[in-house]
């Protein structure tokens, strides 16, 4: 909401030298933040004065251009010129070229004399141009910054004006004057108004309002106008849509007379276009009393107006020259003809003013909040007076703005009221609160004296009746925000002054400290981190075929993914079931920016639906919803497993002089995600993998000891590399750590530490080609038996010496006895043993 | 007769003058080798078999029998006194030498190879982290939820009415179909909810976490950012608990000088509202308030919404951005490097923030 100093000064003591930033300095204290102001001296400064043109002459060019070499005349005749300056002509008349054919010899203009500045930081001087000292310029709206228009220069007898030579044309043209523009809370929208930011003004401050409402003089009853018929037959939450209408009858307005410059420029400062006088009129005091309301051509309506829900497939063409098909829920103004504007947000295209209206009815209603903002919400039409409507405007200011909107068509368009008007509806019942006597108190932490109480509720406009517990409040009728002692606690606090709330520290229950996945959760980031990774964030929002090739392990296997109604965009609209797409991404980008080796990881939610996806409706709010829909609530919602995963590309260090980098390769994916399952404690099986988006020779799928696999580790498919302009030989993995955490022990039990030497023993074991040598290993372990401390391969050797289409596999075993040294033969028929079991499985024969 | 190894003449073990003299020829000899393997020459012309000295001592077994005692003598002492020399030289030349082999084995220090790569968070992780351990220390736990959400936990269950203007001014993802009324979370305060429906009375809980928007991205927003939450339930809580947290907080965050103010404001999930102003001493350009968060006593209509009763049990919640806090307190200037991914951004910070 802008607001105008001026207008604001009219209701509220506004200091005479406060400037915009000051008065919201002031309105911040009760809740409305700053956000800009305006002042069109920022940008334009004079000297900026009347002229009227003495003498024009009419010189073609050699372009093709005419222009006008024109003597202004900027001091009335025998006065002195007072100011000085470069181009100032001593004479009181200006020599001045000017471009432009909408005006004749003695129209008065506005000239912008030498040394004056224009928005856009325009400075002007006298200049020598078409062969003559032009001496300042005959200026267009828009030059001056107050419209857009730039057909040709501003002839002020046609905005109504006729003032003396000289006078000070931003005087004229409201120039001086600035607003604040504050940001209204969407509970607040009395505050969409000078009426009600002139009254918080006055609480910040602590002066006096004056209301805008009481310099109006309305009769307390209308009737005989226009007739008017409220036909809801279809309230929402038994509201009816339209509770209040009221309307009134101006006969014989010149619509097309212009609007003058105090209420253009106003509207103007608070951000609303000059369309022509009877809509200004109306929104001029829908900004002042917060009152939307309407003028119609009366001479276009047929019949009575009936305020009524839309029949299905009905069509209205808006101000906007726009058709738009209405649905059953919309709440019309209609007459015999139809729909005539759709109510509270925006009216009909033909019954609308015109400049030849000389008839207006004009219309000034209430709807209900929940009918305006569905409606403003099915047709997408902000309009300042929907966004009064669902806000909610004050039920008793209706007739009162119908009043103000009468008088100034009849002092400004030249019309004349009729005596009847027309008011229907019923009043709602007022909201009455009550509020314990030291309910406030405890809430708010301060000890409110009962003065405090009541002169905070009665500024704001409340009744306030003392009772034996507290106080019965009655809310104003313009603050529907106002329904509870909490409400009116605030309210307190707030023209109190928050700054008064003191500062005390509650002391929590002993607390648990992290859980046990939020330290599994740390411990992991960390550990990733101190291995040398660089943890990045990315969006979860990607392509469904990034779903479908990196969130599911088989080719063209679906995989359910969660799309956005609404997505930033269209291509990326899934949400990720994986988060190796958005890595990939990340690593492309940091690679096109020069950073070829790369170890990224990123820990995030992956978003898998499952069979149940949300619930049909939602239970309603301030009410604890049953188990059972509460359950089915919190069965509705996905599963989101957070995920680990990590991109590799080039090398595992910058080369050096005396160093050569190793290149990334599939074991460090894998290793990686051995050491995630290492820090949590988990075992992981590793074997053999197939994935589309890793190489099929070189994947590992990850598994738990109970068989779920939990993930992939590996290089990256070639050609999915070539797709996203990735280096040849990138590796990945990805792990749903979730399941680790499950997964890792409580209690992790220790292990008795023999003191006793241990014994070594080496074998070289050949087998097939393609067994894995995981699994040899697995074998030995088994067959060596309890003497055996570790097992590791050493070795992998193929060729001379082999038989093709087998390996050669060395493993180095460390034996070791709990309770005694072991012998050379002890350790050797052990590792017999080992050497056995890895015969009868694999043929494993030793070299 | 047997020569020496220069041959000179052996000398007479009872001429004193001449084994002063050979002594001192070895200890000058001694004295100038210059390096080990010249020492060892010297060792072997002055103390071998053939030297003078070794030679001269042989000869005491020939001597009269009253002449062997004094010969011994002399020969003792004169030998003796080379072979302190020859120690003596040998220790500063092995020390000589092990000193030029360090010398020699100098490295460019300044070359060094970086063959460990060093890692690094991203700093909203670790702010995060950070943020976390100031509560948990106060006593508080920290509370997770889904960020893909239930409709009810997002809105209705924090008292936003379904029509009102303030439901749409969160910008919400929705997820499809409309009728499972799923969205991204709009901000992290169902696990609000689901911590007072989850646990017992009296609940001081602290919730990070990610949240969506529907803004483009640009140097001031991200339709992904974090936040977070704080939500105390007690007895007789009341604004200046408030306060007295989000003060105590504030110091933890930006130093003992930090302060805090507070504003009213609007949101439908706490009445009295507020939002909160953090004084930032060391800010950029100069001391100044800072907008930082909103806060508030919890609605009566959430606490019924999870079953808790509003005549009983008061609160308070306040929330934060965490992009916005990482913004004034270490200077980021544009949204976009937090969320790009650079790793520039994360690798200047490291393990730090």
């Amino acid at each position: 909401m802008r607001i105008p100093l001026s207008w604001l000064r009219e209701f509220a003591q506004v200091p005479a030298d406060a400037t915009a930033e000051d008065v919201m300095a002031d309105l911040v204290k009760v809740g409305f933040e700053e956000e800009e102001v305006h002042r069109p001296t920022d940008e334009l400064t004079g000297p900026v004065v009347v002229g009227q043109v003495l003498s024009l002459v009419k010189e073609p060019q050699t372009n093709g251009k005419t222009i006008n070499w024109c003597q202004v005349r900027v001091v009335p005749e025998g006065q002195e010129q007072t100011l000085t300056g470069k181009g100032i002509d001593p004479s009181g008349v200006q020599g001045i070229i000017c471009g432009a054919h909408n005006f004749v010899e003695g129209d008065k203009v506005v000239v912008t004399l030498p040394g004056a500045v224009l928005p856009g930081n325009f400075q002007i001087s006298a200049r020598k141009t078409y062969g003559h000292l032009s001496a300042g310029m005959i200026a267009s709206v828009r030059e001056l910054g107050i419209g857009d228009d730039h057909d040709g220069i501003l002839v002020l007898s046609s905005i109504g004006l006729d003032p003396e030579i000289g006078a000070d044309a931003m005087e004229l043209l409201g120039l001086y004057d600035q607003a604040a523009e504050i940001n209204v809370t969407p509970d607040r929208g009395y505050a969409f108004s000078i009426r009600g930011v002139a009254r918080e003004y006055a609480h910040a401050t602590g002066t006096t309002f004056v209301d805008p409402a009481s310099k109006v003089s309305a009769p307390a009853t209308l009737q005989g106008g226009y007739g008017v018929k409220l036909n809801d037959d279809a309230p929402i939450y038994g509201k009816p849509g339209c509770d209040r209408f009221v309307a009134r009858t101006v006969r014989g307005v010149d619509a097309s007379r212009p609007t003058p410059p105090w209420m253009s420029s106003r509207l103007r400062l608070a951000g609303v276009r000059s369309i022509s006088l009877p809509v200004d009129i109306s929104n001029y005091v829908m900004l002042e009393l917060g009152q939307p309301n309407h003028c119609y051509d009366l001479d276009k309506l047929a019949g009575d107006i009936v305020v009524r829900r839309a029949v299905a497939g009905e069509k209205i063409t808006t101000l906007d020259d726009k058709v738009r098909t209405l649905d059953v829920e919309d709440l019309l103004i209609t007459d015999d003809s139809g729909a005539i504007g759709i109510a509270g947000v925006m009216g009909g295209a033909h019954t609308e003013v015109s400049d030849s209206t000389t008839n207006i009815l004009v219309e000034a209603a209430h709807f209900d909040e929940v009918s305006i903002a569905r409606s403003r919400r099915r047709h997408k039409l902000p309009s300042e007076a929907s966004k009064r409507f669902e806000r909610g405007v004050d039920w008793h200011i209706a007739n009162i703005a119908a009043q103000r909107v009468v008088d100034l068509l009849v002092e400004l368009a030249g019309g004349t009221a009729d005596e009847a008007g027309t008011d229907v509806g019923t009043a709602p019942d007022a909201v009455t609160i009550e509020l314990p006597a030291e309910f406030a108190a405890a809430r708010i932490g301060i000890d409110f004296t009962e003065e405090q109480i009541t002169t905070s509720l009665v500024d704001l406009g409340a009744a306030v009746e003392k009772t034996a517990n507290g106080y019965l409040v009655t809310a104003p009728s313009w603050r529907n925000d106002l329904e509870t002692k909490e409400d009116l606690s605030e309210e307190i606090a707030r023209l109190v002054g928050y700054d008064n709330i003191p500062s005390t520290l509650p002391v929590a229950p002993p607390g648990r400290g992290l859980s046990r996945s939020q330290q599994q959760k740390r411990r992991v980031v960390q550990a990733l981190a101190d291995a040398g990774l660089t943890e990045v964030l990315s969006y979860p929002f990607v392509s469904k075929a990034a779903n479908d090739i990196f969130g599911v392990a088989a080719e063209g296997a679906a995989r359910p993914a969660l799309k956005l109604a609404n997505p930033i965009s269209e291509e990326q609209g899934f949400l990720r079931t994986s988060i190796l797409p958005g890595l990939i991404e990340v690593a492309r980008r940091n690679h096109s920016r020069g950073f070829r080796d790369l170890a990224l990881y990123e820990a995030g939610s992956v978003f898998l639906p499952g069979e149940t996806l949300g619930t049909d409706s939602i239970p309603p709010l301030g009410v604890k919803p049953s188990d059972e829909v509460l359950d089915a609530l919190y069965d509705g919602v996905p599963p989101q497993p957070l995920h680990i995963a990590a991109v590799f590309t080039g090398h595992d260090s910058p080369a050096a002089a005396t160093h050569t980098p190793r290149a990334w390769d599939w074991a460090d994916a894998l290793d990686v995600a051995r050491l995630i399952a290492g820090v949590l404690g988990v075992e992981l099986v590793v074997s053999q993998g197939s994935h589309q988006a890793f190489h099929p020779g070189r994947a590992a799928q990850l598994a738990l000891r109970n068989g779920d696999v939990v993930g992939y580790a590996g290089e990256l498919h070639p050609k999915l590399l070539a797709a996203h302009d990735m280096p040849a030989r990138s590796v990945a993995l990805e792990i749903n750590v979730e399941a680790l955490f499950e997964a890792a022990a409580d209690v992790i039990v220790a292990k008795h530490i023999s003191g006793f030497p241990v014994a070594t023993q080496d074998v070289a074991l050949v087998v097939p080609q393609d067994v894995p040598a995981d699994q040899v290993l697995s074998a030995l372990r088994e067959g060596a038996g309890e003497l055996l401390e570790d097992v590791a391969l050493f070795d992998v050797y193929v060729g001379p010496g082999i038989e093709e289409g087998r390996k050669s596999l060395a493993f180095g075993l460390r034996f070791r006895a709990d309770d005694r040294t072991l012998t050379a033969d002890e350790a050797s028929e052990a590792r017999a043993a080992a050497v056995a079991v890895a015969a009868e499985r694999f043929g494993a024969v030793q070299r | 007769m047997t020569e020496t190894l220069s041959g000179a003449a052996i000398p007479n073990p009872l001429d004193e003058a001449a084994i002063t003299a050979a002594v001192e020829d070895a200890v000058a000899a001694i004295a100038a080798a210059s390096s080990l393997e010249e020492l060892k020459a010297v060792r072997l012309a002055h103390t071998g078999e053939k030297s003078p000295l070794s030679l001269a001592n042989r000869e005491i077994g020939g001597l009269a029998k009253e002449h062997k005692a004094a010969a011994g003598k002399l020969m003792g002492s004169s030998r003796g006194r080379v072979n302190q020399a020859l120690a003596s030289r040998t220790e500063v030349l092995e020390a000589e030498n092990d000193a030029r082999i360090l010398v020699e084995e100098t490295v460019d220090v300044t070359a060094a190879p970086r063959r460990r790569r060093a890692g690094a968070r991203h700093p909203l992780s670790t702010l995060q982290d950070r943020v976390s351990d100031i509560f948990v220390g106060m006593g508080w736990e920290i509370a997770e939820g889904p960020e893909v959400e239930s409709e009810w936990f997002n809105f209705d269950a924090l008292n936003f009415k379904p029509d009102h203007p303030a439901r749409e001014m969160q910008d919400t993802f929705f997820v499809e179909p409309p009728e499972a009324h799923l969205l991204m979370r709009t901000h992290t305060s169902p696990v609000q909810v689901r911590s007072m429906l989850e646990r017992e009375v009296p609940i001081y809980v602290l919730c990070p976490g990610k949240v969506f928007r529907t803004d483009e991205l640009d140097a001031t927003h991200t339709p992904v950012f974090h936040q977070f939450e704080g939500l105390a339930i007690d007895k007789n809580l009341s604004m200046a608990d408030l306060r007295g947290t989000l003060e105590h907080f504030a110091r933890q965050m930006f130093g003992d000088e930090a302060s805090i103010r507070l504003r009213p404001n609007y949101f439908p999930f706490t009445e009295p509202s507020a939002e909160l102003d953090i004084w930032h001493p060391g800010a950029k350009g100069g001391p100044r308030w800072i907008e930082w968060g909103g806060c508030g006593m919890v609605n009566p209509n959430v606490l019924r919404a999870a079953g808790i009763d509003p005549d009983i049990y008061s609160g308070f919640a306040f929330g934060m951005g965490i992009e916005r806090t990482l913004m004034f307190r270490n200077e980021v200037g544009d949204m976009r490097d937090m969320i790009e991914g650079d790793v520039r951004f994360s690798e200047h910070f490291g393990m730090e923030i």
